[in-house]
């Protein structure tokens, strides 16, 4: 195998491609799991206004969503990505299923994190006067700020995962390099490089997300 | 006129071990500018008691009036309204551990709709109030209990209350800390004339700080008076065992030392 300045070339924009796809799906993934962890958290029986019916339904939308495989549902959105970009392969194609996927599962990471707020801060905003809005927003969301940047991290490295895996049908990225050449075309090499890129990748992605979240803990004397 | 009345509290918790009445029928008033204990072993009902005065626990039954206003039938917003000028101290201080004591004290403003730059303002006075000012950068990590209590405090404070509520607000404390803490509840009633609901277990907190007291038991106050004369005349089973408790331990300390 020959590492030319073509293969290079390659490699580099897998990696933009890749890091395109991931942030924009985290992204958008966010705009919808962040809601859907609050009202998760919110109409809990031990929320700040339970609401039991509407958990439910969140509940097991929730479930149905996380539970189908994301292949599957790269697959089954094959239509609605069409419609929403106009093609069903690439890069901004498979941001679609990206956030599709991504959003119940950081809705449930959102969920945990603001449950684990002390009940005790909760009720001093409340004897307070604070409305729900105010608590979600000062109390529950600033007090849980390390675990949500801890679960934006995980997220990162989960959607970066199901990314490589939309290379199979043509997703974009290093995933369809890998597939592309090591599968189709058996260059072995090529392959094992972009897989090692994957990882470097999601290592930094971890590695950057746990210093920011010591960094701004000041739960650390 | 009273400034606070709870007429026939009645509340019963369903748990999946059955029910557990936790307030059986108490009443009881507080006159403007008092100082007012409640006591009584754990398990009384003292905690449900106090979180009824500002309906964080709603009663099944009984009205809580607050100058002559009935807590129990104002709507979600009206009470949010009320709870701002009803202050609460607890016993774990419940600060926010990701803010700083400074923006810990602006908290209740913010709920006021005060701006950030006037709150921090205002906290730092607040925080002058209980002798902490040079804390206000730090975070409640660093501090240890009874600072913790006075950042409570001041938080308190900054919400402008006419009543403060303490649920056991020098149970985690030790001896010495205890007593300057009640001091500085004492110093603030009377400054400011500022009504307070004191929960507790310990005698030397009604005995330091209050003017009258109750004594609760299984959900009902079975004593309540000034509380010179409730502890040198006990009537009650319940504040004789009080008494006791205080002897023993007041032994145990000439012994020890
Ligand atoms: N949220 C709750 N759910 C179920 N039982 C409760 C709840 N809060 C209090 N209780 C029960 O009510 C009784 C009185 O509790 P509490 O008011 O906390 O007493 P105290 O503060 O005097 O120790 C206890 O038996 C306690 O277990
Ligand atoms: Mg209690």
């Amino acid at each position: 195998m020959q590492i030319d300045s073509q293969i290079v070339g390659l490699l580099l924009e897998g990696i933009r491609d890749t890091l395109y796809m991931v942030l924009v799906s985290t992204i958008l993934g966010y705009a919808l799991g962040l809601p859907l962890g609050i009202m998760l958290a919110v109409s809990d029986k031990n929320g700040i206004r339970p609401r039991p019916a509407l958990y439910r339904i969140l509940d097991i939308i929730t479930n149905i969503l996380r539970s189908i495989p994301f292949l599957i549902l790269l697959i089954l959105l094959i239509p609605v990505t069409r419609a929403l970009v106009g093609k069903s392969y690439g890069s901004t194609a498979t941001i679609v299923p990206l956030t599709i996927a991504a959003a119940p599962f950081i809705g449930r990471m959102v969920e945990s994190s603001l449950k684990e707020v002390d009940q005790g801060v909760i009720e001093a905003a409340q004897s307070m006067g604070a409305s729900d809005g105010t608590i979600v927003w000062k109390v529950l969301l600033g007090e849980a700020r390390i675990s949500l940047i801890v679960g934006v991290t995980i997220s990162l490295g989960t959607i970066l995962g199901y990314s490589a895996m939309a290379g199979v049908v043509g997703g974009g990225g290093l995933g369809d390099i890998a597939i592309r050449y090591g599968y189709y075309r058996w260059e072995t090499g090529i392959m094992l490089i972009t897989v090692a890129i994957i990882v470097v990748l999601v290592q930094i992605l971890q590695w950057i997300g746990m210093r920011i979240a010591k960094k701004l803990d000041r739960r650390i004397p | 006129m009273a400034f606070l009345e709870a007429e026939q509290l009645f509340k019963t918790f369903h748990t999946a071990n059955g029910d557990v009445e936790a307030l059986k029928g108490v009443s009881f008033s507080v006159k403007k500018g008092q100082i007012y204990g409640v006591i009584g072993l754990s398990g009384a009902g003292k905690s449900t008691l106090v979180r009824c005065i500002n309906l964080l626990e709603r009663p099944d039954k009984g009205r809580i009036l607050l100058e002559d206003h009935d807590m129990t039938a104002l709507t979600d917003a009206e009470l949010r309204k009320e709870r701002q000028s009803i202050g609460m101290i607890f016993q774990h201080f419940n600060l926010l551990m990701q803010r700083n004591v400074l923006d810990n004290v602006c908290l209740p403003m913010e709920i006021a709709g005060i701006s950030k730059k006037d709150a921090r303002k205002k906290a730092l006075e607040y925080l002058e109030a209980v002798g902490l000012a040079n804390k206000a950068h730090a975070f409640p990590v660093q501090l240890s209990g009874g600072q913790k209590q006075r950042v409570a405090i001041a938080r308190v404070l900054a919400g402008k209350p006419k009543l403060i509520l303490c649920d056991e607000a020098t149970s985690a404390l030790d001896p010495e800390t205890t007593g300057t803490i009640l001091h500085l509840l004492q110093e603030i009633n009377k400054k400011h004339q500022i009504t307070m609901v004191v929960i507790t277990h310990e005698m030397r907190v009604i005995e330091e700080l209050c003017d009258e007291v109750a004594v609760l038991e299984s959900g009902r106050i079975v004593e309540s008076g000034l509380v010179s004369k409730v502890f040198n005349d006990p009537q009650s089973e319940a504040a004789k065992r009080l008494l006791l408790v205080r002897q023993t331990q007041d032994i145990l300390k000439g012994t020890g030392e």
